[in-house]
């Protein structure tokens, strides 16, 4: 039992941070708002040197072999920086889908060949889930990985068909995507896709959570520094105690939904089939906390808050838009709300940790 | 991040499983807010020294097992699995055992410690005065050094367990010319002490729980100073650190609560219709569950040589308002009848003990520093808001 990170993992997530810190500016993203792309060529060919494409692929296949404990910090990191790109998607998402098709011999030289060019930074791939209305940056995408109706496509950007959807979130570059299910793209259907498909729900749903949280803790820092310089009646904002009690609230829903998705990430990483509930308290929890950090971070900025010049919009809006992917609070309180309905249900002090859910075999132990 | 139990937990776990079967009373015991419950509650602690599981982390010297957090946390959560009757010596093993532990002498270890572990002497605390109470450096009950002893002076309220606890600590003003949180002492004294007097002061439920205690020139040696004179206020946040931390409330107690409220929400007795019960049970579920897995954080980063920090502020919050959240679904749960005091076994089957908690989840968010300090210090300790 032992629920911390390495020195290794800490000292990747740091230099993911610092390169965040330097690249992920609120006047860059600005200027992505402008574009109809969205995407700032610089940041992504910084991000795509420190090879995080790669991350969670098999060292055999190229990759650096690293798990979902490994990248959930980054992906919380991801959040703070508000950063645009859909690089969590990617990386736990379409990379870990992409390889589970090739471990099980689905697909043809398409998959391998789109492993590589992830893997060497040539390729992006766009994912759509049918939890998910559009599909995030698709027209930009080199290749589209979708599930929908109980099956699995890859095709290239070509063969779709693209309406643009607005979001709340000017970072984000939603798609309609139309598409000729016919068996020439299919990589998988039936059971093979139905188990695909809910791994890459909840992997989407864990990167979600994470981000989420990162969105929080920046929230709370940019509203601390505001209530600290802005001055009414001869003092601070932040000194009343109705100011600090707003962002004391944020603190303890984030500290306390933290854990909740670090235990997600590993559930995800070593037992993914039994990864349903731990997830979904996941998603639950940095939703709750994000839309909490939202609401009072507007409110401790004011009438400041509520305009288009403050940069607080950039991450209160990302945080609106992330609470709905990969499944809102409603799907993820149901998914715990069926499970915990089952009489054997395993619920109780002493099954904090090991075998929960009823579904799904033991996996190895792991240490990660 | 390893999160499975190694071996050796699990054989720990199972010991503990096996002798909690074997000893635990069957039937609960009275309350320790009462004569013979106290009573009753202390021969339970003497049964659990009898197997050394009086508190498991403290050196085998001083009755403990030597144990490290993970698996205290083991242990507590047997401990709430198997319904074992609640810790009338919190005061002592779960507050100033660990601050002895840290400042005290090894003459003051070998003193109290021990019969602290076995029950033969029960703690209560003495912080609050009518004037001290979030603002505990207003404290004023003097105690004047003369010779060899100190003369104590003055009031303590809010004293939990001292109506039949035997010893007292608390915070004493010990240079008379101090102000605010200097010149102050932890002091330990007998409550059987001559010039004592405890005045009970009956709680929600009618029981006296906590008390005054009017101090008449009670005279006590200096070598019951803990940690010096004058270190008062640093080892006062050190013991109210242990208290908002990690032990006082571990997490099990929340677990075992709200696997009962799932429970009571799957046979739903009470026929409640409001739809807002399901996401009510479902966020005790969870809260409950991710301050297990916050616990186990501090407890891993613990052992890896970190230290409690900042979340010992959030966690107060956290537990005292998921206590209430707890027994306030249940009382929705129980319909009509959740005002009912159970007397008759049958109240008993159908009611549990949830009105009897509900009470005691009231004072959750006041004592131990109330959630508002606890705000005013995450605000600005943590996030480094401004004080004025």
């Amino acid at each position: 039992m032992k629920f911390t990170f390495n020195d290794e993992q800490l000292s990747f997530r740091d230099a993911i941070v610092a390169a965040l810190e330097g690249e992920v500016t609120a006047e860059r993203i600005r200027q992505r708002w402008e574009t109809e792309q969205g995407i700032d060529e610089a940041c992504v060919a910084q991000l795509r040197e420190l090879g995080l494409n790669a991350m969670l692929v098999p060292e055999s296949l190229g990759g650096l072999g690293l798990s979902a404990v490994d990248f959930v910090m980054i992906a919380e990191a991801c959040g703070a920086a508000a950063l645009p790109e859909p690089l969590v998607d990617t990386v736990l998402c379409a990379t870990p889908l992409l390889v589970d098709v090739l471990d099980r011999g689905l697909g043809g030289s398409d998959v391998q060949n789109v492993v590589d060019g992830l893997v060497a930074g040539e390729f992006s791939v766009a994912v759509g889930h049918s939890i998910n209305p559009y599909i995030n940056f698709a027209a930009t995408a080199d290749w589209l990985l979708i599930e929908q109706s109980g099956a699995l496509y890859l095709l290239p950007r070509k063969e779709v068909t693209l309406t643009a959807r607005k979001s709340v979130d000017p970072s984000r570059r939603l798609k309609e995507v139309g598409f000729d299910a016919s068996p020439r793209y299919r990589l998988a259907e039936g059971d093979a896709a139905a188990e695909l498909s809910r791994a890459t729900l909840n992997r989407g749903a864990l990167g979600s959570a994470a981000q989420l949280l990162g969105l929080t803790s920046a929230i709370v820092k940019q509203s601390v520094q505001y209530t600290s310089d802005r001055e009414q009646f001869g003092r601070a904002i932040g000194s009343n105690q109705a100011v600090k009690h707003l962002l004391a609230d944020v603190t303890v829903q984030a500290e306390y939904a933290r854990p909740v998705i670090q235990r997600a990430a590993y559930t995800t990483a070593v037992a993914p089939t039994r990864a349903d509930c731990a997830v979904s308290h996941a998603k639950v929890a940095a939703v709750r906390a994000a839309e909490l950090a939202a609401r009072n971070g507007i409110q401790c900025h004011g009438a400041m808050g509520y305009t288009w010049e403050c940069d607080l919009q950039i991450w209160v809006k990302r945080a609106w838009a992330l609470a709905r992917e990969w499944g809102d609070t409603s799907f993820h309180k149901n998914r715990i709300h069926q499970w915990l309905l089952k009489p054997e249900a395993l619920i109780g002090p002493e099954h904090t940790f090991g075998r929960r859910s009823v579904v799904g075999v033991d996996s190895q132990s792991a240490a990660i | 991040m390893d999160l499975n139990y190694t071996v050796e937990q699990i054989e720990f776990r199972e010991e503990v499983r096996a002798w909690l079967a074997d000893n635990v009373p069957s039937t609960p015991l009275e309350s320790f807010d009462t004569q013979a419950g106290f009573e009753a509650h202390r021969e339970w602690e003497r049964t659990l020294a009898s197997g050394n599981w009086g508190m498991v982390t403290w050196p085998t010297e001083y009755g403990g097992r030597g144990c490290d957090l993970i698996q205290w946390l083991i242990f507590e959560e047997e401990y709430y699995r198997a319904g074992a009757p609640l810790r009338v010596n919190q005061n002592g093993i779960f507050l100033l055992g660990p601050t002895l532990m840290e400042f005290g002498t090894p003459e003051q270890k070998a003193r109290f410690l021990p019969a602290m572990a076995s029950g033969e002497e029960i703690w209560a605390q003495g912080w609050s005065e009518p004037n001290a109470g979030s603002d505990m450096a207003a404290i004023r009950c003097r105690a004047d050094r003369d010779g060899d002893d100190y003369v104590i002076n003055g009031q303590k309220i809010w004293s939990t367990r001292a109506v039949y606890a035997d010893w007292v600590f608390g915070l004493f003003r010990t240079d008379p010319s101090s102000e605010r949180h200097r010149g102050l002492s932890k002091i330990l004294l007998p409550l059987n002490s001559k010039g004592i007097t405890v005045r009970p002061i009956p709680q929600l439920n009618g029981l006296p729980g906590f008390a005054e205690i009017f101090f008449d020139d009670v005279r006590v040696p200096v070598e019951n100073v803990l940690g010096g004179e004058g270190e008062g206020w640093n080892i006062a946040m050190a013991t109210a650190g242990f208290e908002r931390g990690l032990m006082l409330r571990s997490p099990a107690r929340f677990q075992q609560a709200s696997k009962r409220l799932v429970e009571l929400y799957r046979r739903n007795e009470g026929d409640v219709v409001d739809p807002a019960i399901e996401e009510a049970v479902l966020r005790c579920y969870m809260d409950a569950e991710a301050y297990a897995l916050s616990t186990y954080q501090t407890a891993s980063r613990l052992a890896a040589g970190g230290s409690i920090g900042a979340e010992a502020s959030c966690n107060k919050i956290f537990w005292s308002e998921l206590d209430l959240q707890i027994h306030d679904t249940a009382l929705q749960l129980l319909g009509a009848r959740g005002e009912i005091e159970p007397e008759t076994n049958e109240d008993k089957a159908h009611l549990g003990n949830w009105l009897d908690g509900f009470l005691f989840a009231q004072s959750g968010p006041i004592y131990a520093g109330t959630n508002e300090i606890q705000r005013n210090i995450i605000a600005e300790r943590v996030l480094g808001m401004p004080r004025k």
